[in-house]
């Protein structure tokens, strides 16, 4: 058990430092940074005098180990826009997307589980497929355009909700659903699937012989072994709703690490942006680990040794 | 037992429900005299000096005041913190300063805080991020208590197009507290205060006291409301649920689509923006090159029906123009023979040059991409087959300085400033971004750029525009403006150089 987590734990450092290395030359690649800092009609000049300014005239290897060496100690460099450390901008903008993320997230659990419960108990029948069509259809639709079909209909048609800020509970509603269609898709079908084993087998056969009303049967018996896997999908689904919140941010103008990473890469901000991918790629990496660990957990046969 | 749960499941539905109840925010309205107007980046903070592009010059002109004024209407200068002005020598600007004018902290406006803030910002160390308003500066004086002046390092014929884009400091506040605290809690003399908010939501209010006789005066109305709205469809959403009465920048497509909503009102006015396409003739260009004959960039400014892409893709109020800069700036000449579309033209003028068959080129762009489009459409009809390299802006700046973007389809917005000597000297100014490096065309402009007589300065220049436009450097193609919307209630003047006066705003 304790090589499996040292084996994780190694690789979830590995990904990280690769994704910072990786993100820190795809930056360096999207064109000249001290002609993007400059901005339009500064000339050839005072580009130079920012490149010297900012170290962009040392070669790549030397300014991203300088660039990871700080990283490590908590500093990620100065926004060029704010003017402020990076990190104390992302700290602030951070409870507003976890509010936002763990609000996507319950709203897809919650009406992701009825539905897969549903579409596992009538399996192959009219209703699944229905379900299933639901599903297919959450994931396929782009964040920015249920977004935007949730504003032409909750603020536009029925004037019900307000389209931007984060000021009140009602500001939340349109982005954690918009986030919520994207994540619920997983969550029923891995509840369907779930749900439906946990149905055909021994232990439910022996419950419903009991005589056990079928109520207590499928929750009682079947749902607790199906919510399994659930809880360590939806971990990594939430990961994924940090990601997706920088276009819902965008849309909903709500001033979380969404919205300040997509007004980063519109000003060439690229302390921040370089920032807010390994932000972001760390949450990743660290739910994903809690959902492996989660999954260890409750899996006995790491206990006996016999981990995968 | 079911008796908690069901009064804890009422609490929880009533506190949602007064959660719901909440205000969106700051919701727009002539009732309470607030104008909410939509931005697409937050400030990101109060100093005018740390605060860049369109929402730092805007930030400049509500909380701030400069010496002078342009008119939005005739870009003339006038008066503000200064009351007169006059050059002493090519050098030397003198200022009158208006007396009884009050910071916002209640200080009293003195001489000391023009040379203050006049040193600051013209100290490099400062960086402040529109270096070039106040690189130019050698130093400011006060030549008694209530007039100063400003020395050049050198012969500065836009000088003017500078100082009105400084921002008079308070010295002593300004000292005192820092950089850091100034750009959270700023004092200036504008007609604006900022009341209160950050991040998406700034509340600007009146200046109960601010002055009159300068250009600009005291709001019509209270309070201004800067609502970042990033995404531009949720700003047209905005506006028309009525909770943003004011947006601009608002896309062609967009705003067809809202014209016939009776509650809003659309109007494309023009900018400085000016596009064209830059032709590499002489900046590491190999000798074979075919824009190095002048044929071929007479046939390239024949090729395109600049007219049609405007009208249809650009703008209503588009204009074609003919020469290298704005019609809006001063010497920009408009008398200049224009090349009309004419692809039969353009097809024997490419044959004259030993290209019957056409050529292939490099062609970079960033901006339109409709436009980029239309553009290679009407090169190709003439044989000249574009490979379209579509990049980020500094991609292609950089693609350009080092010679290797044969075509850049490029706009330029002269920061603001209203004088065809700003776009002349950075593309024909012999430096990295001068792709003809003509002797004849950098020595005029520098001319130009030497000189402080206005009727010299014309000259110098107009004489430059007409070789540009005779030996076909550039394809110069339309005025770029941009669409304003606001409620039919609110009645806010247009400017013609994006600057727009909320100060002026009024309901209707």
């Amino acid at each position: 058990m304790t090589a499996y987590l040292t084996r994780r734990l190694c690789s979830a450092l590995a990904v990280l430092f690769s994704i910072s290395l990786i993100s820190f030359m795809l930056l360096k690649l999207s064109g000249d940074l001290a002609t993007a800092l400059a901005g339009e009609g500064s000339n050839a000049a005072y580009v130079d005098f920012l490149r010297k300014e900012y170290g962009l005239d040392r070669p790549l290897l030397v300014q991203y180990a300088t660039w990871l060496g700080r990283a490590l100690t908590g500093d990620l460099g100065r926004s060029f826009y704010f003017g402020e450390p990076v990190s104390t901008l992302f700290a602030a903008r951070l409870p507003v997307t976890l509010q936002l993320g763990v609000l996507s997230i319950v709203v897809a659990i919650t009406l992701a589980l009825p539905l897969g419960i549903y579409a596992a108990l009538k399996e192959d029948s009219l209703p699944d497929r229905v379900v299933q069509l639901v599903a297919l259809s959450g994931q396929a639709m782009p964040v920015f355009w249920s977004s935007y079909l949730l504003i032409l209909l909750f603020a536009l048609n029925f004037k019900l909700l307000p389209i931007s800020g984060a000021g009140s509970l009602a500001h939340l509603i349109m982005p954690s659903l918009a986030l919520a269609l994207n994540a619920m898709p997983a969550l029923i079908r891995i509840t369907r699937s779930g749900m439906s084993d946990a149905l055909a087998s021994d232990y439910v056969r022996t419950a419903r012989a009991k005589g056990l009303r079928s109520h207590t049967v499928v929750v009682k018996h079947a749902l607790r072994n199906a919510l399994v896997p659930l809880v360590a999908i939806a971990a990594v689904q939430f990961g994924l709703l940090l990601g997706g919140s920088v276009v819902v941010e965008t849309i909903f103008a709500i001033d979380g690490i969404g919205y300040f990473t997509w007004q980063a890469i519109s000003q060439n901000d690229y302390p921040v942006v370089q920032a807010a991918v390994l932000i972001v790629a760390s949450f990743y990496v660290l739910l994903t680990l809690a959902a492996d660990l989660l999954n260890m957990w409750v899996d006995p046969r790491f206990t006996l040794g016999l981990a995968p | 037992m079911r008796t908690t749960t069901s009064r804890s499941i009422l609490t929880l539905a009533a506190g949602l429900a007064l959660q719901l109840a909440v205000p969106s925010g700051a919701q727009a309205s002539k009732a309470d005299d607030t104008l909410t107007a939509a931005f697409q980046f937050q400030l990101p903070t109060f100093d005018r000096y740390f605060a860049g592009g369109r929402e730092g010059f805007l930030l400049g002109l509500l909380v701030y005041d400069a010496l002078i004024y342009r008119d939005p209407n005739t870009l003339e200068f006038k008066p503000l913190l200064a009351t007169s002005w006059r050059q002493i020598d090519d050098l030397t600007l003198e200022f009158d300063l208006r007396q009884g004018v009050k910071f916002h902290n209640g200080d009293a406006l003195t001489a000391e805080d023009v040379v203050y803030t006049i040193n600051f910002v013209s100290n490099p160390q400062n960086k402040i991020f529109s270096p070039e308003t106040a690189a130019w500066i050698a130093k400011a004086e006060a030549v008694n208590s209530h007039t100063v002046r400003i020395t050049a390092k050198e012969t500065t014929p836009l000088a003017l197009n500078y100082v009105m884009q400084l921002a008079i400091l308070p010295a002593k506040y300004h000292a005192t507290v820092g950089k850091d605290e100034f750009g959270l809690r700023p004092v200036g003399t504008g007609p604006y205060t900022v009341a209160k908010g950050s991040g998406n939501t700034v509340v600007f209010a009146r200046n109960e006291a601010y002055f009159t006789g300068g250009g600009k005066n005291k709001p019509l109305i209270g309070k201004l409301v800067y609502k970042t709205v990033p995404d531009v469809t949720a700003q047209v959403a905005e506006l028309m649920t009525g909770a943003v009465d004011w947006a601009y920048y608002i896309p062609s497509d967009l705003a067809a689509r809202m014209a016939t909503n009776p509650k809003l009102r659309i109007t494309n006015a023009d900018t400085f923006r000016v596009g064209f396409l830059t032709l590499n003739v002489d900046n590491n260009v190999p000798p074979d090159s075919p824009l190095r004959d002048v044929r071929v960039r007479r046939a390239l400014n024949h090729a395109i029906d600049r007219e049609k892409i405007a009208k249809s893709l650009v703008g209503s109020s588009a204009m074609v123009v003919n020469s290298a800069c704005s019609p809006l700036q001063f010497a920009c000449r408009q008398d200049l023979p224009p090349y009309e579309y004419d692809p039969a033209k353009a097809k024997a003028l490419l044959a004259e040059a030993g290209y019957p068959n056409g050529f292939d080129v490099d062609v970079f762009g960033y901006r339109s991409r409709p436009v980029a489009e239309s553009i290679l459409g009407y090169l190709r009809a003439v044989n000249v087959r574009a490979n379209l390299n579509w990049l980020q802006y500094p991609a292609v700046v950089k693609a350009r300085r080092e010679g290797k973007a044969a075509i850049v389809i490029d706009d330029f917005g002269s920061s603001g400033v209203a004088d065809a000597g700003y776009i002349l000297s950075f593309f024909f100014g012999a430096s990295s971004d001068d792709l003809s490096r003509d002797k004849e065309v950098t020595r005029l402009v520098a001319q130009g750029s030497e000189k402080i007589d206005s009727a010299g300065r014309e000259k110098s220049y107009g004489d430059a525009l007409k070789l540009i436009g005779e030996r076909a450097y550039w394809v110069p193609l339309f005025t770029m403006p941009i669409n304003y919307v606001a409620t039919t209630d609110l009645e806010i003047p247009i400017p013609r150089d994006e600057n727009v006066e909320f100060w002026r705003a009024r309901w209707k």
